[in-house]
């Protein structure tokens, strides 16, 4: 039997049974998760002795008809997740591959600043998060040590006010989005670092990747340290860039109001459809996002072949 | 190539090499550019680091340096105390012995399975291949939220095939609360991100020579032990990424542990979400600004078991990524 199966055929075999346990796996959570997932958010889902617990029934698009037209936060809050992600993304991109560059170059302490760049992969558990916030809650709401107006008059004396400064930028005819723009990142500059960790280490990888005799044989033709970046370094480092966009698309997304909303509708309002419907909205929406931005920039990226 | 080194050796003289007052201005510049990426990189640092030091040193801080308006960062009475109630609140030994366990445990079912359907990927023809490795992209892309009711229910009544009926009288098992779930998921290469490493597996074994497979293959090993003797011992960088990104994520994975309820004797970071609540209640620790002293000193607990790995691993891992493909 075995004798009779030519080797191409044996080999596609061999093939299939390394990839079986990732297509079972896809097929039994995935695939029929997805599935699930659809059914549930056309239905009202009741509860019921069946087997699963609930039963399904058709309610001719009820629960998406509530998300967008009687759902009281929803639409909102969806549109905010979408839009603190357009104003992350390329902050973080832009952030990520100016690290690297400093990081890539020679200087005493490289190794350490490498390792703290990384930390905040490591703490950025969520957990961690959690507790550190509901700890600062309670201060807060609880009986604190000094007063608030205490607390007030103390921190008064060290705030500088920055956006003074920032907006003396528009007397050089910045145009004031662009300023505002500024603003936001340098409020949010923290969760900004602490979100570009991987990102960082990825360009970095790209970065040593490129050999240094394109950069000498640059130099020596007389090309300014500006003109070597944007004609070798930046070609070189695009198809990182569009990777990193999609890590960073999703990583925030699970991140997003809207995924805390539609985990609360299931879990804690028990409402399976609806938040079925919720989860479904939203992630067609990150699904569009990405396919556009993947295409505006693949059409942009350089590759080797 | 030829046209490159005409170019090089035809160097226009214009460049300002050797002349005193150009060596002088290009030594002011590159200080000047030293100093601006020594501001940046120390500001960033500090931005970093800044919570991490809070933390750490509130953590020593006694109950009258915590009250004491004049103490910042050093406590003029340094204690053990919070620490010594957290390791004991959180059941710390016992917990981390087992959450190590869980995830070492997790990684290596990580390792074995990912590499296998990125070798399978990689080097093999197969009906329906492209389709496969589109399931992959799929799993990278899609936000999980989206399917954990139907992951939920599906562990809650836990029946693959209606097998289970076989052993216990028909009814479905309920595997929620016990570390089952996330242990089966692995098993079938749909585990925490587990996408993304068979992308890296896939994308580092089509970049390995072929020659040293066929000489084995010529030799008489059979494709299984090709791949666990020839394959894998080459792979090392790749396995050392994904072995360190798996124990990272695994050990702060906060979404798979609260979805599937995996018990809090494993999970530590179940127990630092329980860990002012216990002390308030328990030790009648009432003031939120003491109590909150020991979630500190318990957050630092938590991750410094993954420092350490870090900083023993974290050569390996940048040189791991430099090799393994995810660049190109």
């Amino acid at each position: 039997m075995k004798k009779s199966l030519s080797l191409s055929r044996k080999k596609a075999i061999v093939g299939l049974l390394f990839v079986l346990p990732f297509t079972t796996g896809f097929i039994v959570f995935i695939a029929a998760g997805i599935v699930s997932t659809v059914r549930m958010s056309l239905s009202d889902v009741v509860m019921a002795g069946t087997a699963s617990g609930v039963e399904l029934v058709w309610n001719e698009f009820q629960n998406y008809i509530i998300a967008f037209t009687q759902h009281p936060t929803f639409s909102e809050v969806l549109g905010t997740s979408l839009l603190n992600m357009l104003i992350d993304v390329p902050m973080i991109i832009f952030f990520s591959l100016f690290m690297a560059l400093f990081i890539n170059q020679k200087f005493r302490g490289r190794t350490l600043v490498r390792a703290i760049f990384f930390l905040p992969v490591i703490l950025g558990a969520p957990a961690i998060a959690t507790a550190l916030s509901s700890a600062r809650a309670m201060m807060i709401g609880g009986v604190s040590p000094a007063s608030p107006e205490v607390m007030a008059s103390l921190g008064s004396g060290m705030v500088v006010n920055v956006s003074y400064y920032l907006y003396m930028l528009g007397d050089l005819a910045i145009p004031p989005a662009l300023i505002e723009y500024i603003i936001d990142a340098v409020a949010r500059i923290n969760s900004i670092i602490s979100m570009s960790g991987v990102q960082i280490i990825i360009f970095l990888a790209a970065l040593q990747s490129i050999s240094p005799s394109v950069y000498e044989a640059a130099k020596i033709e007389g090309a300014t340290p500006y003109e070597a970046f944007w004609l070798i370094t930046f070609p070189l480092v695009s198809p990182l860039i569009l990777t990193n966009v999609v890590y960073t698309i999703i990583d925030s997304f699970a991140n997003s109001q809207v995924v805390t909303l539609s985990y609360n509708t299931i879990f804690t309002e028990y409402n399976y459809g609806l938040g079925s419907a919720f989860s479904l909205v939203s992630s067609l929406a990150v699904l569009v996002v990405l396919a556009i931005v993947t295409l505006l920039l693949s059409k942009r990226t350089f590759y080797h072949t | 190539m030829k046209n490159t080194i005409n170019r090089i050796t035809s160097i226009t003289k214009s460049t300002s090499f050797g002349s005193a007052r150009g060596h002088m201005e290009r030594k002011l510049r590159s200080f000047i550019f030293a100093l601006f990426r020594t501001v940046i990189i120390i500001g960033t640092s500090y931005v970093i680091l800044s919570p991490l030091i809070g933390i750490i040193a509130s953590s020593f801080f006694s109950n009258e340096d915590s009250y004491s308006p004049v103490v910042y960062l050093i406590p003029q009475a340094p204690t053990f105390e919070r620490y010594r109630l957290a390791i004991l609140r959180m059941d710390y030994f016992n917990v981390l012995g087992n959450m190590m366990l869980y995830v070492i445990g997790l990684t290596i079912i990580q390792l074995v399975v990912c590499s296998m359907a990125g070798y399978g990927f990689a080097r093999f023809n197969f009906p329906f291949k492209k389709i496969l490795f589109a399931f992959v992209i799929v799993t990278i892309v899609l936000p999980f939220h989206m399917i954990m009711y139907p992951l939920y229910t599906t562990f809650q009544n836990f029946t693959p095939f209606g097998l289970m009926g076989l052993f216990n009288d028909g009814n479905s098992v309920n595997l929620l609360g016990t570390p089952w779930p996330v242990f089966i998921m692995t098993l079938l290469g749909t585990g925490l991100r587990s996408g993304l490493y068979i992308f890296i597996f896939t994308q580092f074994f089509r970049g390995l020579p072929k020659e040293i497979e066929e000489a084995a293959l010529i030799d008489g090993a059979g494709s299984f032990r090709t791949f666990s003797q020839v394959m894998l011992p080459n792979a090392a960088p790749a396995i050392v990424t994904v072995t360190i990104f798996s124990v990272v994520w695994q050990y702060n994975d906060n979404f798979y542990g609260r979805l599937f309820n995996v018990g809090d004797n494993i999970l530590l970071s179940r127990r630092i979400s329980t860990l002012q609540a216990t002390i308030a209640n328990v030790d009648a620790v009432r003031d939120p600004s003491i109590s909150t002293l020991y979630v500190y000193a318990g957050v630092v607990m938590m991750i410094l078991p993954l420092l350490i790995i870090y900083v023993f691993l974290q050569k390996y891992l940048i040189e791991g990524i430099e090799r393994s493909g995810i660049v190109g």
